[in-house]
């Protein structure tokens, strides 16, 4: 278990490693650099300042060197865009995207699953709405949603069609804003949601349907064990393993579709920062969005492999060999 | 539903090839006293035309008099006789141009850019994994561990930072082929990783030994005997990869970094949707996110019908 923690850990380490590199690298060689956001009109001077303070004048590789070497040191470089350290940058725009991400995930997994319970188990009227349903927000991708949404609000006014905050809240008090940020948390997350939810319905019906064709939901019902308990006791458990290695990906696909949700929705998180970021070359900043990224998609994973752990016997010994 | 959903695709492909016959209008065209007008109402043989009564507050008033519809005139499906009151079956956008003129070329650059993608995709794909699984050994090694490397990336990040890291302006058909390339050069490990698998399984077969027995060489054998294997593995993966593309256009036409806005594509139009107040009263506007959700709805209901989920994941996990 530990041995294969650790492996895991390499492996995630390796990933932030690489994806935050090549984004450098992308950057730095990428035609134009940072400077080009000084206008036209910038003075020699400053733009030579620019260069020298962000290494623009050391070789590629020698400017990836130091940057590592400050990174280990958790030293990530200043944003150009910002004119502030990245690391700061990064935790406000990640914090953001994990509230926006977390509360998505868990309104896909509390509705999404049990769906998938029934449509996966039963037969009917109220299946096939379900499963019908469900196909039609399979169809509706997050840049869809997301505008299908702002439209909706800007229509109706019920929420707030954009951002984080209100203007009004920022000198309120910390409840204040934090009632004004549940305000404007449903869109963005619904948004993300919806899709997501669809998916996780699809799948564990599918995995519904599978498990509960094997025999040994044959031999528990013959040995007279109801058919609700061996849904979720029986059928549930086994269909587990499946879904287990859905969570890895979807945060993936969070990460994907909070992107674009952040960008529809104006929420300030990490996907829309990474843009800024690439589209001004602002090297570090778009290093440290993809170190932080990589974190995420290595959490997931992790997350992931210790959800089959907890929920599959089979692996838990595979692994203890 | 299977049916339904290819009769759809089917459609959308020859709305997007007769686009010149089935627009009314041309696509650039801007109506100046029609920007951000509704669509006119339309009765089949005639339409009410629209006339701007306050510029500022975008409203319209239905004119009287009806103008006639032509039908298969003047080289269109259905046009306007006159020319003075313009046929906006989708109303008209920020420029006063035709939405549904828009929509039906947009769907050339839309479909276009993915359907030449996929087919991009499934060979370069086809050709590097099949090479991989025949091959085995180092060269295997080697490409199952960057396409494993390049699943776990979310890919719209990619593509968004490799197109980011280009030139921002560029002519419309060099937009299309560097959206083509990128998209293919993002997703052909997909590809490869299954199609690899396919063949290193089935080059184990006794067929394969007969083949060489029989003096042919191994190019022969993998694209004659071993690829048929992968054909029903291809096929779902250009079903899954069509509607990928279109949705990878859209973001990126939509966030600017796509085609210029004077180039009608959905993704481009979305944009020109984006802005909030504006769509709350034009919502017309959001006519391609209808044909982007048609296109991915079709897809769905041509997978599903097969008695499988749109999205699928092997043991591992893994998006297959």
């Amino acid at each position: 278990m530990i041995r294969f923690l650790l492996r895991r850990l390499a492996f995630a380490l390796l990933l932030v490693i690489a994806v935050s590199s090549s984004a450098l690298l992308l950057t730095r060689l990428a035609p134009g650099d940072l400077t080009t956001e000084l206008g036209p009109r910038a003075r020699a001077e400053d733009i030579a300042r620019a260069r020298e303070r962000f290494d623009l004048n050391r070789s590629p590789v020698g400017q990836l060197g130091g940057w590592a070497l400050r990174a280990a040191r958790f030293d990530f470089g200043d944003s150009f865009l910002y004119d502030r350290p990245v690391s700061g940058l990064i935790r406000r725009a990640a914090g953001n995207t994990a509230v926006l991400a977390i509360t998505a995930l868990a309104v896909a997994t509390f509705v999404g699953i049990p769906l998938g319970i029934i449509t996966g188990s039963r037969r009917g009227g109220m299946a096939a709405l379900i499963r019908g349903v469900s196909l039609l927000c399979l169809s509706i991708p997050p840049l869809l949603t997301s505008l299908l949404l702002v439209f909706l609000a800007s229509r109706t006014g019920w929420l707030p069609a954009g951002g984080m905050t209100s203007v009004e809240a920022v000198d309120a008090g910390w409840s204040a804003w934090l009632l004004d940020v549940m305000r404007h948390l449903p869109l963005p997350a619904l948004a993300l949601a919806l899709p997501l939810a669809a998916t996780f319905e699809r799948l564990q019906a599918q995995a519904m349907t599978e498990t509960i064709h094997q025999p040994f939901v044959t031999a528990a019902l013959a040995r007279g064990v109801t058919w609700r308990q061996l849904l979720i006791d029986h059928a549930w458990r086994a269909s587990l393993r499946s879904m287990c290695a859905v969570y890895g990906l979807a945060i993936g696909a969070l990460l994907s579709g909070s992107f674009v949700v952040e960008y529809v929705t104006a929420w300030p998180g990490l996907g829309r920062l990474m843009y800024e970021a690439l589209r001004a070359r602002d090297v570090y900043l778009v290093a440290g969005c993809a170190a932080m990224g990589g974190v995420f998609l290595a959490i997931g994973s992790v997350v992931a492999d210790l959800l089959l752990f907890a929920a599959d016997p089979r692996v838990r010994e595979a692994t203890a060999e | 539903m299977r049916a339904a959903g290819g009769v759809l695709l089917v459609l959308m492909v020859f709305v997007a090839v007769a686009a010149p016959w089935l627009a009314p209008n041309p696509p650039d065209q801007q109506f100046d006293t029609y920007l951000y007008a509704p669509p006119t109402p339309f009765h089949w043989t005639s339409f009410s035309s629209l006339r701007l009564i306050n510029r500022l507050e975008r409203r319209f008033e239905v004119r009287e008099q009806a103008v006639p519809v032509r039908w298969f005139g003047a080289g269109h499906f259905v046009s306007s006789a006159d020319a003075n009151a313009p046929l906006l079956l989708l109303g008209a956008d920020s420029y006063g141009r035709d939405i549904f003129a828009r929509l039906v070329y947009g769907g050339r650059a839309s479909l276009g850019i993915s359907v030449l993608a996929t087919l991009i995709t499934m060979i370069v794909g086809a050709a590097i994994g099949g090479i991989a699984g025949y091959a085995g050994g180092a060269v295997d090694e080697v490409l199952s561990r960057f396409s494993d490397f390049v699943l776990v990336l979310p890919s719209i990040y990619v593509v968004l930072a490799l197109r980011a890291v280009m030139p921002l302006v560029l002519p419309p058909a060099q937009v299309f082929a560097l959206l083509v390339g990128i998209f293919a050069l993002v997703s052909w490990p997909v590809v490869a990783r299954g199609v690899r698998g396919i063949i290193a399984s089935e080059r184990e077969r006794e067929y394969v030994t007969a083949g060489l027995a029989a003096g042919a060489g191994p190019m022969r054998l993998l694209a004659v005997h071993l690829m048929p294997a992968a054909r029903g593995y291809l096929l779902t993966q250009a079903t899954l990869l069509l509607p990928a593309f279109i949705l990878a256009e859209a973001t990126l036409s939509y966030v600017g970094l796509g085609f210029p806005t004077s180039v009608p594509t959905w993704g481009t139009m979305l944009s020109d949707a984006s802005n909030v107040a504006l769509v709350g009263e034009a919502p017309w506007m959001l006519a391609p996110a209808a044909a982007i959700f048609l296109v991915v709805l079709a897809v769905n209901l041509v997978v599903q019908g097969r008695g499988r989920s749109p999205i699928q994941f092997d043991v591992d996990g893994r998006r297959s």
